[in-house]
């Protein structure tokens, strides 16, 4: 009771009991997390074990049924707040499929994507419209997108999508970042590339990894939740998770 | 019991009416003394001359009385016999009929009043009451019910006794309780089975009727008419609630047919068909043509115009709507604005096609003789026409649904709808089963058209006035839902009808359009909508 | 500094739409007021309300373009706006018929009186002033697309549903206006206006100036949309249109976006309409026809949409060709063409006219973004190219 407590009111994330089901189908069962801030938070599990959904609860695109969802130590109930203001507040997400303004350029979805003030006014008059370019290719330097600045963002690579999505992400600066398969169809050395982009973001941003490459989630060297039919089946350090017994049975494998 | 009491009462009544009557022979006798009265050249007499042939039961009766209103009845002093004068100036007998080759000298004219006009018109109409059309006896029956003239009673009384129609005999009974119930001298007992027999009739005539007691009746008829008043006010009142569902459903019923092909090509497709309406004018252009060849060809085949235009319908727009799919829409998919500017651009071409076959005018579309006409349901007017199309569409709409069930086609619609890959990869040819169920959309339409065409003008403007209703009518019910469809149209169709005594028939629809463009603003994805993950994408 | 902004602000296209939009500003109503009917320059007074006619058409495109082409939303009601605007400008131009109606009645308006009414209804009290009618020609059109678009964008309907209620609001607007008790003159709409600013609106000069105004409005029209696709919220409406709810896990609130563009929109709509309304003569209920809105629709898709030019362009060159199709043996054809039109736009030219032709001179010019980035890497392995046309063309050759 002390413990849950003191998770309220420092956890950066905090989710509590909670359950969604669609047309009866319950995706996510009691589901708890509890993220701190500057934590780098790795999420694995089979498919339907509930890992976007859990994504789409935090940013606010699906309404849990019941449950709490907290953010920065209490202050704020993500179930009233709509997906704008959840953004506003600080939480930034990458999607597992990239989703990226695709005819606008890598450099304008950067734009697009900066801290700032976002409202109608502010975009019409504002800062945004004389942003540095200095400040963009900075961006896209740490992705190594700059080079392709100014193509339109729908005909870079797959891959180049990932680090563009993750590129407005630091754009955006959030306090947490959801990151949902970041390395899906990369090379070996782009995950690894990815990885250490990652754990430097984390020096300064707490982010939730959600990937099925365990050697991606090894690299990242972070505290691990499995989740398994919207439930949380373990949590631990990596090699704890993985020597699960229930783990193996319904995730990694013999 | 007090009802049998009532009962019994009345046929009391009507046996003691039998009795009082005369018998034919009789009749033909008092026929010829009553001719003879006109002769007396004295209003009083010839006032009761009427009244007497009125109720002689003569086939000349109508003829003479006729005669006298237009001053061509004419009477012998001497003889004291009357004659007709014919409109070609000839004369016959009034109390044969038989012509009368020289008449004699010296005719005089029976004279009229104006009092005595009255009774020739009233005797008149008495007369019609042994008519041998069953049409106006009952047409002579209700408007003695309405002017309840006590001088008409002795007519009525007879003609109840020999009407064999037993519809017709209530009217006759019900106009008798009307007369009996307003005269002050009628016995309490007749006066209270009047009521009882115009309680059973309920409606507004019944009413006036039941009110116009006079005030020396007794307290207990008057207490018992205004408890019938009473219990047929609330009637009538649940009447007229019916009577709105049942145009409700009605309108309803058109509102589904409409829409029930895009709730195939918009609700299960997902593609905009703008020239849906054009399908389902085309429909009701198939039903004209087909009557057109049937009226030259054969014209004894017309009540069978509108079952050879079903599928003929549903065939000629189906196959359009195959050739909008493989030739435009197939284009399209995914670009659901593109289409909707496409197929608005078909329905323009459409439009003008049939414009400038058949003309810009209305074309007549014939009701088959099982289509027009109305009966009467517990006091519920309902038209035929309007009754088989609210059947026709319910048919339909289970036909649908079985054949979505149960058809193969239905089960590849299904599969496709859901998950268009893997149907694919399974061996479903999904062009085809994309084309088939735009065609079966379509062809839905088509037949909604040869409906329609009943109750609506066949023009080539008939498809717009349909298209938007439609498109609400399957986005309140909830796309991809045909139990929603049905429940969006007849609640849209029965709202509307509760409305329009309120607000007038275009306010009334202006006001179900706001409602519904607020309601999308409340639950965009319709009455039932589909929930969960899959719909976002 | 002014001039330098707003050029620094257009392309190519948009600078010769400028320049000879304002020669036919300055030329056509000049000509008919100075130029002797004998000139071959002359343009005679039907040539040009025809002409301001287009020119109206082309601003209720352009401000259909900003919201269809640039934000995604497929708007079938910006006739219904246009509407708006024209009874705003025709409620102002009955009351300055004052006594010189059929009943000359210094208040009412004829259908009015004919109806028996005594008094003027309250929402006819302020359009005897010109700059309250002015007002309203942008209020009435500007405050039902906020409330319409407040209700819907907020409940996030989008896409064709909002097509389809856009067209529902339309429809209803429709038989509202047909209806006598609604007090804006029945199916006969307002007409047989006299003064605008107390100048006759058949006369020569007057028809000239509204020429001119018409004009201006749609550079004004032009610049203002122009102006608002540049700027960042330019950007963010496309991106909107692309991925609305990617805009929105970025923080910006979408429905506001929406909001502002179609009500900007929608009054830009309204002045088309206001400007129409005199120069043609006559407002009524069948301005608001679902069949007009969806026309105007395909205005812009035939020039273009997403380029605002395009969709001028579109506006005047299909209502040209109606006017040719619709007069004389052509008539049975011309709903047989627009028809056709509407196919063969969305199947064979969906970039429409400016739109086409802008890929086939980025194509020429080598200009576009995929060109520059090969341009550029080439620039970066080769690191030492002068003619950087010519190193573009050397990795496509």
């Amino acid at each position: 009771m002390v413990d849950e407590k003191l998770h309220v009111t420092q956890a950066l994330l905090y989710l509590d009991g909670v359950s969604v089901s669609f047309d009866g189908y319950r995706a996510i069962r009691g589901l708890s997390i509890y993220i701190e801030p500057g934590e780098m938070r790795a999420i694995i599990g089979p498919n339907g074990a509930g890992k976007t959904t859990m994504m789409d609860i935090i940013t606010g695109k699906t309404r849990p049924d019941e449950g709490e969802v907290l953010f920065d130590a209490g202050k704020y109930d993500l179930t009233k707040l709509d997906e704008t203001a959840i953004a506003e507040l600080g939480i930034g997400r990458k999607f597992q499929k990239p989703t990226v303004f695709e005819s606008h350029t890598v450099a304008d979805n950067i734009l697009l994507a900066l801290k700032g003030p976002r409202t109608a006014a502010a975009s019409l008059f504002g800062w945004r419209n004389n942003v540095e370019r200095e400040k963009i290719d900075e961006v896209l330097t740490t992705t190594g997108l700059l080079d392709h600045r100014d193509r339109p963002a729908g005909v870079i690579s797959h891959g180049q999508k990932q680090w563009l999505e993750i590129g407005m992400l630091l754009a955006q600066d959030p306090a947490i970042m959801l990151v949902d398969e970041p390395v899906a169809g990369m090379t070996d050395a782009e995950t690894e590339q990815t990885a250490a982009l990652l754990k430097d973001i984390n020096k300064s941003h707490s982010v939730i990894v959600v990937e099925h490459d365990m050697a991606f989630v090894r690299a990242l060297d972070c505290k691990v939740t499995c989740l398994h039919e919207g439930s949380v089946l373990s949590e631990g350090s990596i090699d704890k998770v993985a020597g699960d017994e229930r783990v193996i049975e319904v995730y990694l494998g013999r | 019991m007090l009802r049998n009491a009532r009962l019994f009462a009345v046929l009391v009544l009507s046996l003691f009416m039998a009795t009082l009557s005369l018998s034919v022979a009789a009749r033909a006798a008092d026929f010829a003394a009553s001719l003879e009265k006109f002769a007396a050249d004295d209003f009083t007499e010839t006032a009761a001359a009427v009244d007497d042939i009125a109720i002689s039961g003569s086939p000349n009766a109508q003829k003479v009385l006729e005669a006298l209103g237009n001053a061509r009845l004419f009477f012998d002093p001497q003889t004291k016999k009357v004659y007709i004068g014919e409109t070609d100036n000839s004369y016959s007998d009034a109390a044969t009929g038989a012509k009368v080759a020289t008449p004699p000298a010296g005719l005089q004219t029976v004279r009229v009043n104006n009092r005595l006009r009255r009774n020739i018109d009233m005797a008149i109409g008495t007369l019609t009451l042994l008519s041998p059309d069953a049409g106006r006896r009952q047409q002579a029956a209700d408007s003695i019910f309405k002017s309840r003239d006590a001088a008409t009673l002795p007519a009525l009384e007879n003609a109840l006794k020999a009407e064999k129609n037993a519809a017709i005999a209530r009217t006759f009974t019900e106009a008798r309780a009307a007369i009996l119930l307003s005269q002050p001298d009628t016995p309490r007992a007749d006066m209270l089975s009047a009521v009882s027999v115009l309680r059973g009739r309920a409606d507004i005539g019944a009413i006036a009727a039941l009110r116009s007691i006079p005030d020396k009746a007794d307290a207990d008829v008057k207490a018992a008419a205004n408890d019938a008043v009473a219990a047929i006010e609330s009637r009538l009142k649940l009447i007229s609630y019916v009577q709105n569902v049942w145009y409700g459903l009605s309108l309803g019923s058109v509102l589904l047919l409409a829409a029930i092909g895009l709730a195939i090509t918009f609700g299960v497709m997902g593609v905009i068909n703008m020239a849906h309406g054009e399908m389902v004018m085309i429909g009701a252009y198939t039903t004209f043509v087909v009557q057109d060849l049937i009226r030259t060809r054969a014209p004894n085949l017309f009540d069978w115009s509108l079952p050879i235009a079903l599928p003929l319908a549903f065939l000629v727009t189906g196959l359009i709507g195959v050739i909008i799919e493989r030739g435009i829409i197939r284009f399209l998919y995914g670009r659901p604005l593109e289409t909707l500017l496409a197929t608005w651009g078909v329905s323009l071409i459409l439009q003008q096609a049939v414009r400038t076959i058949f003309g810009p005018n209305n074309r007549e579309v014939g009701a088959p003789s099982y289509m027009s006409g109305a009966f009467d349901f517990y006091g519920l007017a309902i038209t035929w026409g309007r009754m088989w199309i609210i059947v026709f569409t319910l048919v339909v709409f289970l036909t649908l649904l079985a054949a979505l069930k149960w058809t193969a086609l239905g089960l590849h619609m299904r599969a496709v709808t859901q998950n268009r890959r893997m149907a694919s990869s399974m061996g479903i040819r999904t062009p085809w089963v994309d084309a088939l169920t735009f065609g079966l959309g379509s062809g839905l339409a088509g037949i909604a058209g040869v409906a329609l065409s009943q109750i609506d003008n066949v023009s080539p403007n008939l498809g717009q006035s349909y298209i938007i209703d439609s498109f609400m009518v399957v986005v309140f019910g909830g796309v991809g839902n045909l139990w929603g469809t049905l429940v969006s149209a007849f609640a849209l169709g029965i709202a509307n009808k509760f409305l329009e005594p309120l607000a007038g028939a275009v306010l009334a629809k202006i006001f179900i359009l706001v409602l519904l463009i607020l309601f999308i603003q409340k639950r965009p994805r319709g009455l039932f909508a589909l929930k969960g993950r899959a719909v976002e994408a | 500094m002014i001039t330098k902004y707003i050029v620094s602000r257009l392309d190519g296209m948009g600078l010769m739409f400028l320049a000879v939009m304002a020669v036919v500003a300055v030329f056509v109503p000049l000509s008919n007021l100075l130029l002797p009917p004998t000139s071959a320059f002359h343009v005679p007074t039907y040539l040009m309300a025809l002409i301001g006619k287009y020119l109206c058409y082309a601003i209720l495109a352009v401000s259909l373009d900003l919201v269809w082409g640039y934000c995604g939303i497929l708007s079938l009601g910006h006739g219904a706006f246009f509407a708006l605007g024209g009874y705003a400008m025709g409620m102002y131009l009955m009351r300055q018929i004052g006594t010189r109606g059929v009943y000359a009645n210094p208040i009412l308006p004829d259908f009015m009186v004919f109806l028996n009414w005594k008094e003027l209804p309250w929402f006819w009290y302020g359009f005897d002033m010109f700059p309250f009618a002015l007002l309203m020609v942008f209020l009435a059109p500007g405050l039902l697309a906020f409330v319409f678009g407040w209700l819907a964008f907020r409940s996030r309907v989008t896409g064709v549903y909002l097509s389809i209620i856009t067209q529902a609001l339309t429809y209803a607007l429709l038989l509202a206006f047909f209806r006598n008790d609604m007090g804006f003159g029945g199916n006969n709409g307002l007409t047989d206006f006299k003064d605008i600013l107390g100048f006759n609106v058949q006369a020569q000069g007057t028809r000239a100036t509204l020429f001119f105004l018409t004009a201006l409005s749609l550079i004004l029209a032009y610049l203002l949309s122009r102006w608002m696709v540049t700027t960042s919220f330019g950007k963010i409406i496309v991106a909107i249109r692309d991925a609305e709810s990617r805009t929105r896990f970025l923080g910006f609130r979408v429905e506001h976006f929406k909001l502002l563009v179609f009500t900007v929109s929608a009054a830009m709509a309204g002045l088309a309409g206001a400007l129409y309304v005199p120069q043609v003569g006559i407002i009524n209920p069948s301005e608001f026809s679902p069949a007009n809105s969806i026309e105007a629709v395909i205005w812009v898709a035939v020039g273009g949409r997403g380029t605002l030019v395009g969709a001028a362009v579109g506006a005047i060159l299909v209502n040209f060709l109606k006017t040719v199709f619709t007069s004389g043996f052509l008539a049975p054809y011309w709903l047989f063409l627009l028809g056709a039109i509407f196919v063969i736009v969305t199947l064979a030219v969906p970039k429409g006219i400016i739109g086409t032709l802008n890929g086939y001179y980025e194509r020429w010019r080598g200009e576009d973004g995929e060109a520059r980035w090969h341009r550029k890497s080439a620039d970066d392995t080769t690191a030492a190219t002068s003619n950087e046309t010519g190193a573009g063309a050397k990795i496509h050759g």
